[in-house]
């Protein structure tokens, strides 16, 4: 644990206490406590799936990448915790890691505390069907040539959850009917191209919730869709959230989505591989405080004619995110910074440091 | 910070002589085997005076790129505009049905009048061109036979275009589409349809797929372009946030119809039509306390086999049994000039009770 940003989680000094013992409760008030959530589930607020300092540095013929540069995450069950940000901050990265579809570079990925990646065959099995992803487009992520009943069975046959294809055919209708296709024998024999995609997107959330997971990982995965059927997607994901206990970890861009799914739970903002801001969704998205999570706020399009042209916009100085393999020195954000400070943002690079009800990395912010 | 107008640009130049696009009745339809077509829009008509910006919404499938491919003539080949005019006013003051206009007219009227930003800008260039290319062969294919510039006038023209959308000529000029993002490759692209000064540009999906940041950057652009330049515009979105910024009027299409239009408050604060309300309330505000969206279960039907009477009332919540009987012509609700009328196209429009002000939201 080399980096800067790493020692200042509080979060992730409540868990290494759990892990110790009977200490658990005075590691969890100390510090600023930013994932305090209202406590709405009883009880159990240890950390399903933990991400501990992990970097993924990518070898490229121009450099190297560091794609994700340290950053520390926890799922707890029945909550969201939803990253944000824009398209090549390393949120994709990130989940993958999660997953353990990807292998960190350096640091950790702990599921119930246990590293991922000491794990044996066994516990790995379990680790494969408690942690499920949803990928972002219904268009690749499900197989043109297998039929719903063998997409979403596959699992349940592969852990041999099911006795015959009987048992199997009844289960997947279950879950055909939990992600509200219906009628679920309609739907069984029907292949991915005679769907619409937000059919096709349920049938990826029927084929996760077979393993009947502790974490779903989504990625991105109501961008693709209608309106009309992002709200209803994100409704059914909210009964497993809170009827299931599930945990997210939650991907976007779209911060109205963030907010409506998240409301309960955190976000962290990532830019180029590092947080920039985590805490309460409440908070961090009615009172942004870190310059880039304030623009990616101010950004959104509202649906609503009088609000858009009266909203106040945070202008950037430089549209373009800088390149991977030549990032600014200090803090990589203040090339677009609309608060830049000369001398101070330029040479060094802000610590993501507690305040009174989150993490935020800016000298300014921060410094007064 | 708002340089935008909560009333649509005052028309430009010349003195206003009617629409500068009258859609009358337009039916497209697409060839799916020998004998079968399917109709993909129907009936719509509406009329665009210069200046304005007018949003196309509503769900995929329900004909908004039709309509935008079928206004220029841009259709594949199994489709075509089956009845109704495209009637434009061009730059001389001439007006034309574009549906009639031959080969070489139609060529001229492309881009000199009328110019389209594709859906997705990633496949809209071609990948082994350079940027400069595609601004000399637009240049050479679209513009008048006495017209002719020399090379170093046309690359000039070119740098300016590109400054006009805050890209930085001297690197993207030389540059091949896929040395740049996904944001400099929309603005490349709507510099280039800017290329020899339409009255009227058609942008399809402008911002999706695109970073949040990047959106915005292009939001602001287009507005700022539209007060300076004085273009029409008319684009095509399922994301109803940019139509109320960008737009002001909107019309809302549902299975190959217009079911409503009107001027964007009309639209965002007193819809009469339970189709627009639905995608309206569907979209979570990033803005104020939590709200929760209504979800609008299903999908629209299928083009083949439209339901009879209202195509939405098998979705609808306030449907009555005369709703699956009658269907409901886009009716005037309150007329303005201009095109800026509201009408919807629901047979209970005027039930006070169902829509009662400003309860969109």
């Amino acid at each position: 644990m080399t980096d800067p940003t790493v020692q200042h989680d509080p979060s992730a000094m409540g868990e290494e206490a759990a892990g110790a013992g009977p200490t658990a409760g005075a590691g969890l008030t100390s510090g600023a406590e930013p994932t305090a959530g209202a406590g709405k589930t009883p009880g159990n607020e240890t950390p399903v799936l933990g991400l501990h300092g992990v970097r993924q540095v990518f070898s490229t013929p121009r450099g190297d990448v560091p794609a994700v540069a340290g950053v520390d995450l926890r799922v707890r069950p029945g909550r969201v915790l939803c990253l944000v940000g824009e398209s090549g901050c390393g949120k994709t990265t990130t989940a993958r890691m999660a997953a353990a579809l990807a292998r960190p570079t350096s640091g950790t990925v702990r599921f119930r505390g246990r590293d991922v990646a000491a794990m044996d065959r066994a516990e790995r099995a379990v680790f494969r069907r408690s942690v499920q992803y949803i990928h972002q487009d219904p268009y690749a992520s499900l197989n043109p040539v297998r039929t719903v009943y063998s997409t979403v069975s596959a699992g349940l046959r592969r852990h041999r959850m099911v006795r015959d294809r009987r048992e199997a055919r009844a289960a997947t209708a279950d879950l055909l009917r939990r992600v509200e296709l219906t009628p679920a024998e309609d739907y069984l024999d029907k292949y991915p191209h005679q769907m619409s995609g937000g059919q096709r997107q349920r049938v990826a959330v029927a084929r996760a919730l077979a393993m009947d997971p502790e974490v779903i990982i989504a990625d991105e995965s109501t961008s693709m869709l209608d309106v009309s059927i992002r709200v209803s997607l994100l409704n059914t994901l909210g009964r497993l959230r809170d009827d299931l206990g599930v945990g997210f970890l939650f991907i976007t861009h779209d911060l109205a989505v963030a907010k409506y799914f998240a409301w309960d739970g955190e976000i962290a903002v990532m830019y180029l591989g590092r947080i920039v801001e985590q805490g309460p969704t409440r908070r961090v998205v009615n009172d942004p405080r870190h310059p880039y999570t304030r623009a990616l706020v101010s950004a959104v399009c509202e649906p609503d004619p009088d609000l858009a042209r009266t909203k106040e916009r945070v202008r950037l100085r430089g549209a373009d995110i800088p390149d991977l393999t030549d990032l600014p020195p200090g803090c990589e954000f203040h090339p677009r910074c609309p608060l830049f400070e000369p001398g101070r943002c330029d040479t060094a690079r802000p610590a993501l440091a507690p305040g009174p009800d989150r993490l935020l990395a800016c000298h300014v912010v921060n410094g007064g | 910070m708002s340089l935008v107008h909560d009333r649509p640009a005052p028309p430009p130049g010349p003195a206003d002589d009617g629409p500068l696009l009258s859609v009358r009745g337009v039916d497209i339809a697409y060839r799916t085997g020998r004998r079968s077509r399917v109709t993909a829009v129907r009936g719509v008509g509406f009329d665009l005076h210069p200046g304005q910006s007018m949003a196309l919404v509503g769900e995929s499938g329900c004909g908004k790129t039709t309509l935008g491919l079928g206004l220029l003539r841009l259709l594949p080949r199994t489709g075509v505009v089956s009845a109704g005019q495209v009637l434009f006013r061009r730059k001389d003051g001439r007006r034309v049905d574009v549906r009639a206009l031959a080969k070489e007219e139609l060529r001229r009227f492309r881009w000199n009048e009328a110019a389209m930003v594709f859906q997705g800008a990633m496949n809209a260039f071609n990948p082994v061109l350079t940027v400069r290319d595609h601004f000399l062969d637009t240049f050479r294919a679209h513009e008048g036979r006495g017209a002719r510039r020399p090379r170093a006038a046309l690359l000039e023209r070119s740098a300016e275009l590109l400054e006009l959308v805050r890209l930085d000529p001297a690197r993207v000029l030389a540059a091949h589409p896929h040395e740049l993002s996904g944001g400099m490759r929309q603005r490349a692209l709507i510099a280039l349809a800017l290329a020899l000064r339409p009255q009227l540009l058609i942008l399809d999906e402008p911002t999706t797929a695109l970073d949040i940041l990047t959106q915005r950057a292009i939001v602001e652009r287009l507005t700022e372009l539209r007060e300076e330049l004085r273009f029409a515009m008319l684009f095509i979105t399922h994301d109803l946030g940019l139509a109320a910024e960008l737009a002001d009027r909107v019309g809302t299409m549902y299975a190959g119809r217009l079911i409503e239009t009107g001027t964007t408050r009309d639209i965002f604060h007193r819809s009469r039509h339970p189709y627009t309300r639905a995608l309206i309330n569907s979209v979570p505000p990033v803005a104020g306390d939590l709200t929760v969206p209504e979800s609008l279960p299903g999908g629209p039907p299928s083009l083949g086999a439209l339901p009879a009477g209202c195509s939405f009332a098998p979705r609808c919540a306030h449907a009555q049994p005369r709703c699956s009987r009658t269907r409901p012509e886009l009716d005037v609700l309150r007329a303005r000039p201009e095109g800026l009328s509201h009408a919807a196209a629901c047979l209970r429009a005027d039930d006070a009770a169902l829509f009662t002000e400003g309860a969109t939201r």
